[in-house]
């Protein structure tokens, strides 16, 4: 089953890197969003205010890494329907590759994508960012892989439904910021009605968002096993579902 | 290799539809170890559903199909060990390079693949093998999945297309790697929409149309049991041309425009008598050429109407 697994992973690695504006924008975007904002809010608030301090020290990094997972997913929606399109998983699938390894191969790209762009963040940060920040990095680390992981998932749904490769970036803002709005980040979940409150419990977002956050002041993990279970269970429950929708051609 | 009296690929009354639409029904047909067989028709007579039927690619509704002793749906992953596939449109990632493919492809099967760097050169890529795949010619890209077909030293080739939206000269060049193929002792099955192709590289074709087959044999056979006509145009200004062409036993009609006949008659021998006719009465040709029929009009014949391409 791992057979052509690693080769076919660097390989996508490199020919990710050979397109440099695309990865320059999925690398860029979080870390800009990150950086830009981080200095206009350090201008126009007086750090020391409370609200201030909250969101330059929790709400804007917990957005910006939330943006990753959206930008990984969404690379991932792109990738795999311009891949449909041209025949190149047909091509794939005509070898004894088996499908979860050509799928596999593009998820583990992904969530390096994640690591190296949450790294050069905290490199950025270091050196433009208004405030520091002492976080666990290797545990917020770990706390992202899963969540991009688990949404990953998701993204292969939405590559499902994807009709021709034109529309993969439209459809994936469409459904993936709206996710984002209800997630938690912005407003509390409990907040919302009770259609999007329902809505946003089986969203893979919500539970990054609350696993991030909470990593991110320091929380330990028992306190967070609720959002590991639910982020284990949607990637399951979406998997499954995407592995009878799929469509390789 | 498999020497026996075994075809290297079975298919019996195999049916596949697409919702309503029936794409190949009660398809059947041998193909033996070591030739080159063809599947041919037009566009959408069901061509790539039958050899993705017989790669595993697609489940048949009904009917069976081995391929070397193996069920192509059962044994999938065996099966793709031992054959090498080239598919029709198929492209790579834009941006992989050709050495990238082939060592990919080369580390996906079981048993030892052939030497990949020779492979390239074999087929006139090895000048290419640091190109990215999107900057290759549309000839290029064919002699690259011939590559990535060969890679595994399988015992059957399926080609689907292959030459489609090739220039002339690189058709020819893919056609020689073809015939290549056989003489390492693979049996090649081939689809095209391309009587010429058919005819220049196949030992035998099946034609089908509208998901069936038609007919099956060799190009020479097809052609002499569907189109056993024969036809003679020459030039002469012989007075008495015409009544001597007309007294030939095999000459069935006899046309004329100014001074060029159209001797129409059937089988082989027409030609020789006609010659033998025009030394025996000393006629003065100053153009002589015989039309001989082809798949074509094989085609025309058994369905009824022109084929398109």
């Amino acid at each position: 089953m791992l057979r052509g697994l690693w080769k076919l992973t660097w390989i996508e690695i490199k020919i990710f890197l050979r397109e440099p504006l695309g990865a320059f924008g999925t690398i860029a975007v979080p870390v800009l969003v990150f950086l830009i904002g981080g200095r206009m809010a350090g201008r126009r608030m007086t750090p020391s205010s409370l609200d201030a301090s909250n969101f330059i020290r929790v709400g804007l990094p917990v957005l910006a890494t939330v943006l990753i997972t959206i930008s990984s997913v969404m690379s991932l929606i792109t990738i795999i329907s311009i891949y449909r399109e041209g025949g190149i998983l047909r091509r794939l699938r005509a070898t004894p590759l088996r499908p979860q390894t050509i799928l596999t191969a593009h998820v583990i790209v992904k969530l390096l994508l994640t690591v190296a762009t949450l790294a050069l963040m905290v490199l950025a940060g270091k050196r433009f960012y208004p405030v520091g920040v002492h976080v666990h990095l290797f545990s917020f680390t770990v706390a992202l892989v899963i969540a991009t992981w688990s949404t990953l998932s998701l993204g292969f749904l939405i590559a499902s439904i994807v009709p021709t490769a034109r529309f993969a970036q439209p459809i994936g803002v469409i459904l993936l910021y709206p996710m984002l709005a209800i997630s938690g980040l912005f407003f509390p979940v409990a907040a919302l009605p009770p259609l999007l409150h329902a809505l946003a419990r089986i969203l893979p977002l919500t539970y990054a968002v609350s696993l991030l956050q909470g990593i991110w002041v320091g929380e330990p993990w028992s306190a967070h096993l609720g959002d590991l279970t639910a982020l284990v269970v949607l990637f399951v429950a979406y998997t499954a579902i995407s592995a009878r929708i799929f469509r390789w051609e | 290799m498999n020497k026996t009296s075994q075809p290297v690929i079975h298919v019996s009354g195999v049916r596949k539809t697409y919702g309503a639409t029936i794409a190949v029904d009660e398809v059947s047909f041998d193909v033996h170890d070591g030739e080159i067989f063809g599947l041919i028709g037009p566009n959408g007579a069901g061509k790539t559903t039958t050899m993705e039927c017989i790669e595993g690619l697609r489940k048949p509704d009904r009917g069976n199909i081995s391929v070397l002793g193996l069920d192509p749906v059962r044994d999938v992953y065996k099966l793709q060990n031992r054959i090498g596939v080239q598919l029709q449109q198929a492209q790579l990632q834009k941006r992989i390079k050709v050495w990238e493919a082939v060592d990919l492809w080369a580390s996906l099967y079981e048993k030892k693949s052939v030497d990949g760097e020779q492979l390239l050169a074999q087929l006139g890529l090895a000048d290419k093998r640091d190109a990215w795949f999107m900057n290759l010619s549309g000839g290029q890209k064919q002699r690259l999945f011939i590559a990535l077909a060969l890679i595994n030293d399988p015992e059957v080739v399926f080609l689907d297309e292959l030459t489609t939206g090739l220039d002339p000269q690189a058709r020819r060049a893919i056609w020689e790697l073809v015939r290549g193929i056989r003489e390492r002792g693979k049996t090649v099955f081939l689809t095209t929409h391309l009587m010429e192709e058919a005819e220049r590289l196949c030992d035998r074709v099946a034609i089908i149309e509208h998901g069936r087959i038609i007919d099956a044999d060799t190009p020479a056979r097809l052609v002499d049991r569907h189109c056993p006509e024969r036809t003679v145009v020459l030039a002469t200004d012989d007075a008495h041309a015409e009544e001597r062409f007309r007294a030939i036993p095999r000459v069935e009609s006899v046309g004329r425009s100014e001074a060029r006949f159209t001797i129409r008659g059937r089988g082989d021998d027409l030609v020789t008598d006609v010659i033998h006719c025009l030394s025996e009465n000393r006629i003065r040709v100053t153009e002589f050429r015989t039309v001989l029929p082809n798949l074509e009009d094989v085609f025309l014949k058994l369905t009824g109407h022109e084929f398109r391409d």
